[in-house]
């Protein structure tokens, strides 16, 4: 399969540039359908199996040299179009800029994060130690405080199931 | 979860198919949390989300575990908002923007490295890139878990886990139907196309009971790139129409209230039901159907959403409209109708058939555990869990919050005690595991080269085939969403031989192997779907699939949910109807919009 794409030179949804692409492997370690590879010979990155590209931009947000591009799918996309974007995690955004097949460009820039990247995620496994009776409990951790609500949680008497069609 | 007061320490590892920072259908982001209550400030309860959920699905959910997600899952929320997502505001109340009554906006671009973050801090340890294959089965204690194998498709090797409890929380099903597109965009499905039915094929295989698979979902999307309509819907205000510029839906509202009787009336309409019109209009020339955007992209903020939309959750459809110059400010885009998915967290609720919370299930929803499947020890979260409908992204993250308290209590109950797994049953699986590779390796030097042999099967040729027989007999986009029993019976026969021929498919590599195992997770779950689909002698749902032969919803005989269980010694399917109950009453039904 991997070898028919190649003989057949077919282009592909991700795509890397030759002299842009150092083979540092980000993308490979990223790629949720683990079709980035290095290839053997060119000690670089690339897309050995296009048809399972979800054009998700994982490896594109990765790549540190900005090697990786996505040409649209072909069965549906004409050429000459792009969609490139940044993504700084110490800024904590992220900028796209589309380029229409006619030259019109739109740009856009979204925050990724409202805290410092990654400092308020805390380390749940030593938070607050569970409580005498509280595994026997509907609540989860942080309720019912979490929910932000008076008293307890919502739930619903026995008593007034019904079974089957009733409207 | 470390527990103090005589709760004894446990270890927790988590199994990964690629890298959790992007993995699942969350890994290019998400623009919107399309659960939440709002109960702090009075939006929703529960009993709503109930009420919503049980109306989109014509009635068919299990409001048990509906409930337990919905009253959880506000807290849940909260805490993604701690942790860093960024989540959009209303300027005038402060409360998170609405898009919808259920959905609020975010820039979720990050939503999975940020929540992938407060995993990697708190499980033992994190295995990425782990294929798992199979659930280990306890030999000392009759249907009960003992863990789970797998191998990693970067260096190999073979992974045994031995667990007491073990939690499923893969993907459902994208790629059983013949996609829309077939070549390079093949890949562009709606659901991830790494989203292979591990979900159900785990917990099919090794015996536990699945419920309301025949409920696959059908997508009315942005042609396609499958972008969302949900923003467009609810929060910029857009609206369909026909070539023509006519509103057709109401043009099909008499011929549907012939099929569902009054579940047409029922506010918000169903989403089966608007697929149906849709299809319905194409059908019958009308198309193609536009999504009016032109009026709402005058509003540059309004025009900002509809892009930033897309790039934080489908870029393809960015990168569509870019080739095709659609500009939504001066074109209206076309939408469709999808191939048909199988999944348990959207507008539909496929999966596993678990065990409810104590204070809200009725005798026939629980034993013991809240989602614990009716596998000792095995629970399971998210796409897994079957009749728990709109969940999304929060009440999927919600429910492995419950089931992993639940499997807490499990172990603490001293239910996980003297589990045996051999080394030989470990055994069995590494070979089967591997067969695919000998497979290939054995009859490749059979022929000269290229991609025919006679005695294996590539892991995309079984796909395709796979493909194409769901598609043709069970429901796909060429038959219109068309089958029925002889169809269905048929198309049974076709993936029985399809089952004994992957027996004999053959990988190259271990990445290869990846997809050989994907395509069996693939092919056992469509079996499943196939079988339930066939059980179920009505129409339920049109719009998301048609039974020729019973083309009218039928109270009288189906207002019940579908259960099945696969015998894993014959790999026979046994099919019986389980009650609906109703916990939540129907008042206030027609405000559940």
């Amino acid at each position: 399969m991997i070898k028919e794409i190649e003989e057949k030179k077919i282009i592909m949804s991700t795509f890397v540039y030759m002299t842009r692409c150092d083979g540092c492997g980000h993308c490979v370690d990223i790629c949720p359908s683990d079709i980035m590879h290095i290839d053997e010979n060119i000690r670089r990155a690339k897309n050995i199996e296009p048809n399972f590209c979800w054009e998700c931009y994982s490896c594109v947000k990765a790549c540190p040299n900005h090697a990786i591009d996505v040409r649209g799918y072909a069965d549906f996309a004409p050429m000459g179009h792009s969609v490139r974007v940044r993504r700084e995690e110490e800024k904590g955004t992220i900028s796209w800029k589309i380029k229409f097949r006619n030259g019109t460009e739109k740009n856009f820039v979204s925050p990724i994060t409202t805290k410092p990247w990654g400092k308020f995620i805390p380390k749940l496994a030593e938070g607050e130690k569970i409580k005498q009776g509280e595994l026997s409990s509907q609540r989860l951790y942080t309720e019912p405080e979490g929910l932000n609500i008076d008293g307890e949680l919502p739930s619903v008497p026995k008593e007034s199931f019904k079974k089957g069609v009733y409207y | 979860m470390r527990q103090g007061t005589g709760v004894e320490t446990k270890k927790i590892v988590c199994v990964e198919k690629a890298n959790i920072d992007r993995s699942g259908a969350v890994a290019q982001g998400l623009y919107a949390i399309n659960c939440y209550m709002g109960m702090q400030w009075g939006e929703n309860q529960p009993e709503d989300h109930v009420r919503y959920a049980r109306n989109d699905l014509m009635g068919m959910v299990r409001e048990d575990l509906g409930y337990d997600m919905a009253r959880h899952v506000d807290s849940t929320v909260h805490m993604f908002d701690e942790w860093g997502l960024p989540m959009m505001k209303n300027e005038e109340t402060g409360r998170y923007l609405r898009e919808g009554k259920w959905q609020i906006m975010i820039h979720g671009e990050s939503y999975k490295p940020i929540v992938a973050e407060a995993a990697k801090k708190s499980a033992d340890k994190i295995y990425n890139r782990i294929m798992v294959t199979h659930l280990l089965m306890d030999e000392s204690q009759e249907n009960r878990i003992g863990g789970a194998v797998g191998f990693n498709m970067r260096t190999g090797d073979f992974h045994v886990f031995r667990a007491k409890a073990v939690i499923v929380a893969a993907g459902g099903a994208s790629h059983i139907f013949k996609p829309r597109a077939v070549g390079e965009g093949m890949g562009r499905t709606w659901y991830a196309p790494w989203s292979n039915g591990s979900a159900y094929a785990l917990p099919i295989a090794a015996g536990a009971k699945m419920t309301q698979m025949e409920n696959r979902i059908v997508l009315c999307r942005f042609k396609d790139g499958y972008g969302p309509v949900g923003a467009y819907f609810l929060h910029l205000k857009t609206y369909t129409q026909n070539a023509n510029g006519e509103n057709y839906e109401k043009k099909w509202y008499d011929q549907t209230k012939e099929l569902v009787g009054e579940y047409i009336d029922h506010h918000p309409t169903p989403t089966c039901l608007r697929n149906h019109a849709f299809i319905q209009e194409v059908a019958a020339g009308g198309g193609p159907i536009h999504m009016v955007t032109t009026e709402a992209f005058q509003d540059p903020h309004l025009e900002t959403v509809g892009w930033e939309n897309f790039l934080g959750m489908t870029v393809g459809q960015a990168v569509v409209w870019a080739s095709q110059n659609i500009d939504p400010k001066y074109t209206n885009p076309e939408l469709t109708t999808s191939e048909p998915y199988v999944m348990g967290s959207h507008a539909t609720c496929s999966g596993a058939w678990v065990s409810g919370p104590e204070d809200l299930s009725p005798p026939e929803y629980f034993w013991g555990y809240n989602r614990m499947l009716t596998i000792d020890g095995l629970f399971g979260a998210g796409d897994t869990v079957g009749g728990s409908a709109h969940k999304f992204s929060s009440g999927s993250f919600t429910e492995g919050r419950l089931a992993a308290k639940a499997a807490v209590k499990y172990i603490e109950d001293k239910k996980a005690e003297g589990i045996k797994v051999s080394d030989k049953q470990c055994e069995e699986f590494k070979t089967a595991v591997y067969k695919p590779l000998e497979n290939y390796t054995v009859a490749r030097n059979e022929i000269t080269g290229g991609t025919v042999s006679p005695s294996y099967i590539s892991p995309i040729q079984g796909l395709q085939r796979l493909q194409k027989i769901m598609d043709e007999y069970v429901g796909g986009i060429t038959s219109n969403y068309m089958t029925n029993g002889n169809m269905l019976k048929r198309g049974l026969e076709l993936l029985d031989w399809l089952q004994e021929d992957l027996e004999h498919v053959g990988a190259e590599d271990y990445h290869q192997l990846m997809r050989a195992w994907e395509l069996k997770h693939r092919a056992l779950t469509s079996q499943c779907v196939t079988e339930h689909t066939l059980f179920r002698e009505e129409t339920r749902w049109p719009g998301y699939y048609y039974r020729g032969d019973h083309m009218k919803l039928d109270d009288e005989n189906w207002h019940c949910l579908t259960v099945s269980r696969r015998d894993p010694k014959t790999g026979k399917f046994s099919m019986e109807k389980v009650p609906v109950y109703h916990i939540v009453d129907e008042n206030e039904k027609k405000k559940a919009s």
